[in-house]
């Protein structure tokens, strides 16, 4: 173990150190300070004699003369074992409760390795999550990652937490996990997360990396990665099914923000670093269904855009990588609706493996399509009301003024508690589209409407029974 | 060429600096003692500065460097198709076994082409015979659907030669040339940097037919033309290059995907295998090689994976065929020349991007091209470019997109809020052009009909005219304008939901054929001719949009038998005739 105490420059989460040898890139550090404080760091950049170590933590009270570092001969590892199922640690992999140490089964290199896409399984297992804007209209599955696009003050926390509580694969009992990783957020949101996950007993089968946003900001660099570590290993190596909540990514961004800023890198756009987009991918990427695994990983990172700005380098990088994205939506969170998603600009890219007979209905890509098609058709038409008034418009588009009104009061909101199955989503659907002219109902076949659209003059009761 | 041994002095992410004396850039290095891949792109003094295409966690200082005094080459001979490679043209298949894993492993050495297979080689040229570089020597039937031609790579007299079963590495021949003999193998190296000589290049008169109906009827790409598809993320990119993949008319494709989604190339990698070519029944797969480079592995082999792929592309043309190459996307390519540039700090151009951002997009889609290839035998082949790009926040004005929108020929343009409306192929056809219009006129008239082009441009005014209608339509209401707009706004409707959309995962409409598209368009156009005339002689639109035949219309994307259009254009007359009474 080599030690040094030549550091020569200490500025923001960064420190140099001169006349080192034998270190390698990436290597973790432990830092001793004069006060006998220790604290742990990760070499970024070394050659000729320097080495320039990243802090996980507060550089203050570290010194040129009297500190001590030393090189560990390794690279950042988590050790991992099924023990952590219930536990919370901190964002360096600390224990946070007062439990004892876990001992671990192995020990892995947190930055992970890339999956061979050869060795991919295609993601193709509903999953229900009892939200009827998300399972009818931007359907999630295994070994997926979807973020939410959210906005400061919305409710996504409540919604990332009502998806880790209702979501399941239909007819199928299944050692499930859920891995946590909060970044940078507050004490009082942390507290909600874990009230919420003891009382519904979620926390037996969760692990907790809390990051909280008086932490150190350079420690949240660690942070996914440590839950994603985790994840692989219960997924792939014990075969669980793991849901993995990311919250929230755009402190993550600003600390890779703060971080590149400290080293002097040229900046990409608005400051952020030109690598973000790999970076991100680094972390995104570790999701899916791979062969000769039951298990999986499914991702659904939360991001606050700011300003509601879906082009921000943020989130514009996020949606590059992942597989579409959940948008909330300031409009509907105004008018009292929850969860204020708005279907429109929401996507999963991989509805389409996910649904259909056998997996969740017949009719469920025709009901999706039309009611997508029709809301957005509705929601045009509410502007040009607004400026025409609704008398002139057409008898036909006063129904999809209609259509559009009673998609949000009945299709997107439901409770917090409203665990819907897919069936009671696509009926709900069906009794919105009976509101239309049939031969408008150009995008689900014939047979369907047939089998499964109430006859107008009903319309506006209460929802039919879900179909056999 | 003598092994350069040297060592390393600095480790910066995936940018190494290494003593090493008398390197040449570009020559391709080993690493470490994990023996990473890597590139010189960088000489100073003594130093080297190496682009690592693997993780270089865990390396220091003073570990070893050895060039191997190559530059960067594809293994090119008979098994790249069907091939799933990485950015250097690793199989993934091998990484796999490898890596005994699905992760994998750093420092994996696996040949691109299987060095144990045996192909049944067929020489065609005798003892004797004289060749040129980039002639045919013999043939192996490669897949069902392909012959692999094997090439000379030197010019010379034949002074040996043998059919039956070779290795690619075998001798199957030599051939000498001033006194010096070269042997013959099924398998040669190129330089991905360097483009493959040809001896013309010329102006592309055919048409690519993609099956899909706006590229076709409105934007079609030249066979051996180049084309972007910019958009956001949403917009069905991925999808559109897919779909171009899957149905064009092209005998060989070669897809990159630069810096994507892992599960959209599983996706790829699944589905071409099912995928039947309709014309011969065969998988698509044995047209098709494959370089899947994700976002999330190393930035360098991101890098380089295009030029990996454009040669493999260069080297089917080479043969004489007609080559298509995707690259998904090309945006991903432009941040790794970024983030590599950063890294050896370099004095950025717009954005970040290096300053020679625009020379490289410009080679690249230079070397596209419909050529006469090298040969003594006159033999034609093309390759047409197909580049994805993913603009920031969907907004073009970017250095990758407008350096990209300066060296192509066909824009097609994606537009999130017509897939907001699940309008797909979300193609917007105001902002959407092609120069290649002129070029293919004469092919679309011989092959498909003389007044394709007069009905082309017709529809395309009258999309025009419903974009400034809808401006009105958004102040006063429809209703406030007269009978003959609302008509066109009716049968702009038709155009767009009819027959611009088209739906990617119907059996019958995945892939349209031009003749259907022509008859497709002009029972559209044929009926907004009967609206026209029928509003003249007064009768109330309320009435033409009653006509059971509308439905027909909408319905026509599902026709398989082009006679029952016959049947269409009849009832659209008597329809009309009874109006009119």
């Amino acid at each position: 173990m080599k030690e040094y105490k030549t550091i020569t420059e200490i500025a923001g989460p960064l420190v140099t150190v001169s006349d080192v040898s034998g270190v390698g890139y990436n290597e973790i550090v432990e830092i001793m300070l004069p006060s006998g404080e220790r604290r742990k760091g990760q070499v970024l950049d070394v050659g000729r004699g320097i080495a320039v170590v990243q802090v996980f933590g507060p550089t203050s009270g570290i010194s040129t003369s009297q500190t001590t570092v030393k090189f560990l001969g390794e690279t950042m590892r988590l050790g991992l074992s099924t023990e952590m199922l219930g536990r919370a640690f901190t964002g360096l992999g600390e224990p946070r409760d007062k439990g004892p140490r876990v001992i671990p089964k192995e020990k892995v290199d947190i930055n992970g390795l890339p999956i061979n896409p050869y060795s991919r399984e295609m993601p193709n297992e509903f999953i229900q999550t009892g939200i009827s804007n998300i399972d009818g209209m931007n359907t999630l599955v295994r070994g997926q990652k979807l973020p939410i696009f959210s906005g400061a003050g919305l409710p996504h926390n409540q919604l990332s937490v009502q998806i880790a509580r209702q979501a399941k694969v239909r007819g199928k009992e299944e050692k499930f996990a859920v891995v946590f990783a909060a970044i940078g957020i507050t004490h009082e949101e942390s507290s909600f997360f874990m009230r919420d996950f003891e009382k519904t007993g979620a926390l037996e089968n969760a692990v907790l990396f809390l990051n909280l946003a008086d932490d150190p900001s350079v420690e949240r660099i660690i942070t996914p990665r440590l839950a994603l570590t985790t994840a692989e290993y219960l997924a792939y190596e014990q075969g669980m099914h793991v849901l993995v909540l990311i919250t929230d990514m755009t402190n993550y961004c600003e600390a890779l923000r703060e971080i590149s800023s400290a080293r002097q890198e040229v900046p990409g756009r608005r400051g952020y670093p030109g690598y973000m987009y790999t970076d991100l991918s680094t972390i995104y990427e570790r999701a899916g269904r791979v062969k000769g695994s039951q298990g999986s990983v499914t991702q659904i990172p939360v991001l606050t855009m700011p300003g509601d700005d879906k082009t921000h380098p943020i989130a514009d990088l996020t949606g590059y990588i992942t597989e579409g994205q959940i948008l909330l939506s300031r409009d509907l969170h105004r008018k009292n609706i929850y969860p204020p998603i708005d279907p429109l600009p929401s996507l999963s890219r991989l509805m389409n493996s996910g649904i259909g007979p056998g997996k969740t209905r017949e009719d469920h890509k025709g009901v999706s399509d039309q009611l997508y098609a029709a809301y957005a058709n509705g929601r045009d038409l509410r502007s040009l009301s607004a400026v025409v008034g609704e008398e002139a418009l057409t008898p036909s588009d006063r129904k999809f003024l209609r259509f559009a009104d009673d998609f949000e009061k009945k299709f997107t909101q439901q409770g917090y508690y409203e665990n819907r199955d897919i069936e009671t989503t696509l009926s709900i659907g069906w009794d919105l589209m009976s509101i239309l002219p049939e031969d408008e109902l150009k995008r689900v076949k014939r047979e369907y409407i047939a089998k499964y659209l109430k006859k107008p003059g009903k319309e506006g009761e209460k929802p039919a029974e879900a179909k056999k | 060429m003598a092994k350069e041994q040297g060592r390393i002095e600095r480790i910066s992410g995936p940018v190494v600096e290494a003593f090493l004396p008398d390197a040449r850039l570009y020559d391709v290095v080993r690493v470490g003692d994990a023996g990473l891949l890597g590139e010189i792109i960088k000489i100073v003094g003594t130093t080297s500065v190496v682009q690592v295409y693997e993780d270089t966690s865990g390396l220091k200082p003073g570990e070893k460097v050895v060039s191997t005094g190559q530059p960067l080459s594809v293994e090119l001979g008979p098994g790249i198709l069907t091939g799933i490679y990485d950015g250097i043209q690793r199989p993934l298949k091998v990484i796999e076994e490898k890596s005994k894993g699905v992760f994998i492993a750093r420092g994996i050495e696996a040949p691109a082409l299987d060095r144990k297979k045996k192909w049944a080689f067929k020489a065609t040229v005798k003892k004797g015979d004289k060749v040129k570089a980039g002639d045919i020597v013999g043939t192996v039937k490669e897949t069902e659907l392909i012959e692999h031609r094997i090439m000379s790579p030197y010019d010379g007299k034949v002074d040996a030669i043998k059919s039956g079963d070779f290795t690619v590495e075998d001798e199957v021949g030599s051939v000498s040339h001033e006194g010096k003999k070269y042997p013959l193998m099924l398998m040669q190296r190129w330089n991905v940097r360097k483009s493959r000589p040809v001896i013309e290049k010329f102006p592309p008169t055919v048409p690519l037919v993609t099956g899909q109906r706006i590229i076709d009827t409105f934007f079609p790409i030249a066979k051996g033309g180049t084309a972007c598809i910019p958009g956001p993320f949403g917009s069905g990119k991925t999808v559109t290059q897919q779909s171009l993949a899957k149905y064009s008319d092209t005998q060989i494709v070669v897809y990159i995907g630069c810096g994507e989604r892992g599960n959209e190339m599983t996706d790829v990698l699944k589905e071409f295998p099912h995928l039947i070519d309709p014309k011969s029944g065969r998988p698509l797969m044995e047209r098709t090689v494959l370089i899947a480079n994700t976002s999330n592995m190393p930035v360098a082999a991101r890098e380089a994976s295009v030029y990996t792929g454009v040669t493999i592309a260069e080297y089917f043309r080479d043969m004489g065929y007609d080559v298509a190459l995707m690259a998904d996307s090309t945006s991903r390519w432009a941040e790794a020349m970024r983030e590599i540039g950063g890294r050896l700090e370099e004095m950025p151009g717009e954005e970040g991007y290096p300053a020679y951002l625009a020379r490289r997009l410009a080679e690249f889609y230079e070397r596209a091209g419909r050529v006469r290839c090298l040969a003594t035998d006159e033999r034609y082949g093309s390759v047409t470019i197909i580049g994805a790009v993913s603009p920031p926040g969907g907004d073009i004005s970017e250095p990758v997109s407008q350096n990209t929108l300066r060296v192509t020929k066909v824009f097609l343009a994606l537009d999130a809020s017509l897939a907001y409306r699940r309008h797909f192929p979300a193609i917007n056809w105001l902002k959407s052009y092609t120069l290649y219009t002129d070029s293919l006129e004469e092919w679309f008239g011989e092959n498909v009909s003389t007044d394709f082009g007069k009905l082309t441009k017709a529809a395309m005014s009258m999309l025009q005219k419903e974009a400034e209608l809808q401006e009105v339509v958004q102040l006063v209401g429809p209703d406030a304008l007269p009978e003959k707009e609302q008509a066109v706004l009716m049968v702009t409707r038709m155009l767009r939901e009819d027959y611009l959309q088209q739906n990617a995962y119907s059996d019958v409409d995945a892939r349209c054929e031009v003749k259907k598209q022509y008859l497709m368009l002009r029972a559209i156009m044929k009926f907004w001719e009967h609206v026209s005339n029928a509003l003249d002689t007064g009768v109330q639109l309320k009435k033409i949009s009653e006509l059971p035949v509308r439905t027909k219309i909408g319905r026509m994307k599902e026709i398989k038998d082009l006679k029952e259009f016959d049947a269409i254009n009849k009832e659209m007359d008597m329809g009309f005739e009874a109006v009119r009474k």
